[in-house]
């Protein structure tokens, strides 16, 4: 298929193949194995301009867009889906900044998230809201020229290992959802520190941690938007980072199903390559075709949002159900076409079906991701009468 | 600091393929890539001029697609790029290669001009040693790290069979690298956008003001006269043991040969 890149975009996805295959798939293994952050391959990137990709040439990027970022994330997530992670979370962490800073914010900041000197982390989850956002915990008290920070984030992508982080706290806690502001918060600023770091089942390059605040002084200036602006700030970082999940979908199915056709073209039973079987073939063509048609899908919207369009929840939400869905089915399903084989540890599927899961739960559950697409039909109907 | 890097273009090896009949190589459909050892001479310039600033000018000669070459250097971060290309320049043996550079590098003006030890498609290594000889400065060649450098001086170290020398030079100076020196970056999205648009300096003879008889064929002392595969010997004997052991058989082996 060609989705008629321009030359740009070309040469991102050209970029970016390669060091996924020359930096990346050398190491995921024992990454993923050591359960250790790609400080490396991080400093690759910074070195390429990948981070510089969604940020504006006035502040050191390239002055792409969401449809770029994709085509970054997809290479990448192709080779290890953690390492993608790592290099996603940092857009989402860019995103309230981007979309909400101030021209001072803006300067201070996002040259140094473009040229990959400073990690960015986006911090909403608590222990008690996961789904239920509006369930946070953490306070920010306003004291004179300073928010005094309180609480506990968990989950936290790039989480001690980010300079730079975005924190979703209470202003208001008597408001609800309305009484949440977003804050930039810098490491190392007194009372901020990082608790336990997870283990987990999958996406083990990527690093996911807990941060506490404990009577954190962060400088008034760090407030994003105005006062119980959080979860708007919040909800439309989501919105414009989601569609890079499913890109992140549309990259691993695409590296599962490279791998399960290279081992079924080899593998001889009965005689001959268990490709030549029909019950094989139509399980890789179910593969081939659910993953093409989460890429139309992702790029599409990844399109739609870079047209500065504003109803971007609903398609932004299916990208992503859609795309992770067919990542955790093409995943298994690689590992089944390889047979024992798949589930060892020696091919790098194992770890495909392990990483994907994630995908249907971070930035938002596919489940909720269903609630949202739900409610945005219930409007259009009702708009319609 | 001014850097020259002299690169080659190269057909990717891994690609390459040998007619059987004819014993050469078959070129056609090979990809063509930069020198593998000039990719390490290239990140040896980036570095050293992220230490010392300056410039850094990727340098090479051939035919006018070796501009693609340059484009890479320019990829990776490169200042600018020269292409020396003329077809009174073909059939260049390493001594006419090596002359017709150095006239080059003469006109763009140098303080280091870093080449890779040896190009992979003609394995001499002779061109970076030759070069420094016509331009009459000194040269270390299998440069494995570069220690101290300052806008005088540059203090080396030389791969040997066995460990490594300590070199020390007075700049200009020309040196040859070995993959050890460092790992070549990759290319950067911005750099690559700025290869697209880059010119391309060329260089032909009338440029180098010199004389026809030094350039190219006429100017090439040695000349390819056939190229095949070595014979195999398969008459070999493999003596094992300890050294002792080894001398004793050895011994035994020539008197039976009548060398003894
Ligand atoms: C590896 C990893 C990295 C993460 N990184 C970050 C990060 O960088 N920043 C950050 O802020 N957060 C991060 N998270 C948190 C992540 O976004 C949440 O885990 C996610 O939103 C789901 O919340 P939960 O885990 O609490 O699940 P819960 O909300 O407890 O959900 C449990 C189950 O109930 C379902 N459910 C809940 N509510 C509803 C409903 N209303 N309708 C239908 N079903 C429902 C869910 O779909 C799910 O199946 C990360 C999580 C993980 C595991």
């Amino acid at each position: 298929m060609d989705y008629f890149f321009t030359e740009e975009q070309k040469m991102i996805q050209e970029l970016a193949r390669q060091i996924a295959e020359e930096k990346v798939v050398p190491v995921r293994a024992e990454l993923d194995e050591k359960e250790e952050f790609p400080h490396e391959i991080m400093k690759v990137l910074a070195q390429s301009d990948m981070f510089g990709i969604f940020i504006p040439e006035e502040y050191g990027g390239l002055g792409m867009g969401a449809l770029e970022l994709c085509i970054a994330v997809e290479e990448l997530s192709r080779a290890c889906l953690g390492v993608s992670t790592s290099y996603a979370a940092n857009a989402l962490g860019t995103y309230p900044i981007l979309l909400f800073g101030t021209e001072e914010q803006k300067k201070k900041y996002l040259p140094d998230i473009a040229s990959g000197k400073r990690l960015v982390a986006f911090a909403l989850t608590e222990a008690n809201a996961g789904s239920d956002a509006a369930g946070i915990q953490t306070t920010a008290k306003k004291d004179g020229d300073y928010y005094i920070l309180n609480g506990t984030k968990q989950w936290i992508t790039n989480g001690g290992e980010a300079e730079i982080y975005t924190v979703i706290a209470m202003t208001d806690p008597s408001r609800g959802a309305r009484g949440a502001s977003a804050f930039i918060v810098e490491k190392g600023t007194p009372g901020f520190s990082f608790g336990k770091k997870e283990k987990k089942m999958g996406i083990r390059a990527s690093v996911t941690r807990e941060l506490i605040f404990d009577n954190c002084k962060v400088p008034k200036e760090n407030i994003l938007g105005r006062e119980g602006m959080g979860f708007i700030v919040a909800m439309k970082t989501l919105d414009q980072s989601r569609v890079g999940v499913g890109a992140q979908g549309v990259g691993v199915a695409q590296g599962a199903l490279d791998e399960a056709i290279r081992f079924a073209r080899q593998r001889v039973q009965f005689g001959k390559p268990v490709i030549s079987f029909q019950a094989v073939q139509h399980m890789l063509a179910d593969m081939a075709t659910l993953t093409e048609a989460a890429r139309s899908l992702v790029y599409s919207v990844a399109r739609y949002v870079d047209s500065g369009a504003k109803d971007i929840s609903k398609p932004s939400a299916m990208a992503k159900v859609f795309a992770t869905d067919v990542a955790m089915k093409v995943t298994t399903d690689a590992v089944q076409v390889m047979g024992g084989s798949g589930y060892m540890r020696e091919y790098p599927v194992e770890k495909m079906m392990r990483d994907a899961k994630i995908l249907q739960i971070y930035e938002g559950t596919n489940q909720i991701q269903r609630n949202v697409i739900g409610q945005e039909l219930i409007k259009e109907a009702a708009r319609k009468g | 600091m001014k850097i020259v890097v002299c690169i080659k273009q190269v057909p990717d090896t891994a690609e390459v393929r040998i007619n059987p009949e004819t014993n050469t190589l078959v070129r056609d459909g090979v990809p063509s890539i930069i020198n593998p050892y000039d990719l390490h001479a290239l990140e040896a310039g980036l570095q050293i001029k992220e230490l010392t600033g300056g410039t850094v000018t990727a340098l090479t000669m051939g035919p006018p697609q070796a501009e693609d070459a340059l484009r890479e250097a320019i990829a990776m971060g490169v200042d600018d790029a020269v292409l020396l290309t003329d077809r009174a320049f073909a059939g260049s043996d390493t001594w006419a290669t090596a002359y017709t550079l150095s006239r080059a590098v003469k006109k763009i003006g140098f303080d280091i001009i870093l080449c890779g030890k040896q190009a992979i498609d003609g394995d001499t290594a002779q061109v970076g040693p030759e070069m420094a000889e016509f331009l009459d400065i000194p040269h270390i060649a299998y440069v494995k790290a570069i220690d101290e450098i300052s806008t005088e001086r540059i203090r080396v170290k030389r791969m040997m069979e066995e460990g490594y020398d300590i070199v020390e030079s007075p700049i200009p100076v020309l040196l040859t690298v070995v993959k050890e020196i460092n790992e070549p970056r990759l290319p950067s999205l911005k750099g690559k956008m700025r290869a697209k648009k880059a010119e391309i300096k060329k260089l032909g003879f009338d440029a180098l003001e010199t004389d026809e008889h030094l350039v190219g064929l006429k100017g090439s002392p040695t000349q390819v006269k056939d190229i095949f595969a070595p014979e195999m010997k398969k008459d070999r004997k493999v003596l094992k043991g300890s050294p002792e052991e080894i001398v004793e058989q050895l011994i035994g082996v020539l008197k039976e040969m009548k060398c003894l």
